[in-house]
């Protein structure tokens, strides 16, 4: 039986793991390489590492944390953060990362995301999608939300930029393009869920999990087992993407596991 | 000296640091003259195999690693190197696979989602050479949208909308369709028990 996965993400700025709820009041949460290694000895399936910093300096010192963390990393790896050509692909994957993570970088120029699948192969490309329902929908529902979601899925709309920008592109729609570009996965953020942990948008995620015929990662809202069971189980989620709830100890993967076993949903568990 | 196979696409890379790790000496090989001195041989294959089987053959690799295979070298293939150990594949009708086992690489149908991408588990069907020390029912890490059949070299089988062949094992030749690079401790241990053998 396929397992479903449980990712942690470290998001870094000049080589320190930091977290904080939509980019502001970032908390340092310890060293990239050390909850790393802590991660995967708790039964990480794979690693993401998003990189924050925006910057030359920045890039310079995640290549060094990327080599730091594969080092003694037998798990797969993805990094991300401000890949917009293929020689940021290249230097990551050099430094170590088994996949490269894109987002704005693919929405300013889709041919990037072929680009990569032909010189890398699409198993070594993730597409992140940042979604966040349109002003006019809620998540609690009217009868005209309600309308809009069961009619052509216009419900969300793709952001880029952290999330800042809103570039009117629909989320499903997209979803299908990434997928015949030549994605191998996709990392769907839901920036309505993010930060606030309650919950994944599982609406979002069943949507484009059924929709495209590659693996969807959930990510975004995570902030109680309950959750992760959730996102598998009615999300269709074949894998699922959480920071906090992690670094500060709230939950250990070990037990989310176990916790999951016990709902019906397969995981990885010794 | 153990030796990668590196055809130009791949993850020569982390399996270079896998072997590392685990303390013996490798080095990644591009050009024939270099394999006759190995120890051992390990193809970690990725990509499409028509393209790989062309690299291979640009590089004039092909003839001094079937010979090598056949004059008793150790090897281990990982993932499309498993692959390319058959007589073809659906993915290249016009490339020839080593034909070292029989039968035909084929595309997963009937399942929703391809490539079979994550932790699935192993069923073990012999637990001495490859597989020692390696429990049935072990998760290892998988990222493939073709799958090799089951026949009596067969090692290990996984589920995905069939059960396909996880690992081979015949004489001098070992194979595995997962990555055991990527597979954590289990991985590491297959691995050891290549090099240690």
């Amino acid at each position: 039986m396929l397992a479903k996965r449980i990712i942690p993400c470290l998001d870094c700025k000049d080589g320190r793991v930091v977290k904080g709820v939509q980019f502001v009041d970032l908390r340092d949460a310890g060293d990239p390489a050390e909850l790393a290694e802590v991660y995967n000895r708790e039964g990480a399936d794979e690693l993401v590492m998003l990189d924050i910093s925006a910057s030359r300096e920045g890039r310079a010192t995640l290549m060094d944390t990327v080599n730091r963390v594969a080092r003694k990393l037998f798990i797969p790896l993805t990094v991300g953060g401000g890949v917009r050509a293929l020689d940021d692909a290249r230097r990551l994957l050099s430094a170590g990362a088994d996949k490269v993570a894109v987002n704005t970088g693919a929405v300013e120029c889709p041919d990037l995301i072929a680009e990569l699948a032909g010189r890398y192969g699409r198993q070594a490309v993730v597409v992140a999608i940042d979604a966040r329902r349109h002003a006019a929908s809620s998540p609690s529902g009217t009868s005209k939300s309600d309308e809009r979601r069961a009619g052509n899925g216009n419900a969300w709309q793709v952001l880029t930029y952290g999330g800042t920008r809103e570039t009117g592109l629909d989320a499903v729609e997209w979803a299908r393009k990434v997928e015949a570009l030549g994605a191998g996965e996709i990392l769907l953020t839901s920036m309505d869920a993010d930060g606030t942990q309650m919950g994944f948008d599982c609406e979002l995620t069943h949507i484009i999990a059924r929709t495209v015929h590659i693996p969807v990662i959930a990510s975004g809202g995570a902030g109680a087992p309950e959750h992760f069971a959730e996102v598998f189980l009615r999300g269709a989620a074949d894998a699922a993407l959480a920071a906090s709830i992690f670094h500060f100890g709230t939950h250990s993967i070990r037990s989310l596991k176990e916790y999951l076993r016990t709902q019906g949903v397969p995981v990885r568990l010794s | 000296m153990i030796a990668l196979i590196d055809y130009g696409a791949g993850n020569v890379g982390s399996v270079l640091k896998a072997v590392q790790y685990l303390g013996y000496p490798a080095r990644a090989v591009n050009r024939p003259e270099l394999l006759s001195s190995a120890e051992k041989i390990i193809f970690p294959g990725q990509g499409h195999f028509g393209a790989m089987m062309n690299a291979l053959a640009e590089r004039r690799m092909l003839e001094p690693l079937s010979r090598a295979l056949e004059a008793g070298m150790p090897f281990l293939g990982i993932c499309l190197g498993l692959q390319a150990l058959y007589e073809g594949s659906d993915e290249a009708p016009d490339a020839p696979g080593l034909g070292v086992l029989p039968g035909r690489v084929r595309r997963f149908e009937g399942v929703f989602k391809v490539p079979h991408v994550g932790w699935s588990q192993l069923e073990v069907r012999s637990q001495n050479g490859i597989f020692r020390g390696v429990l049935d029912g072990s998760f290892v890490y998988y990222c493939h949208s073709y799958f090799a059949p089951v026949t009596q070299e067969t090692a290990a089988v996984t589920e995905y909308g069939q059960w396909y062949a996880a690992a081979v094992e015949t004489k001098n030749i070992w194979a595995v369709q997962f990555h055991p690079e990527k597979s954590g401790d289990i991985g590491l241990r297959v691995l050891k028990n290549f090099l240690e053998a």
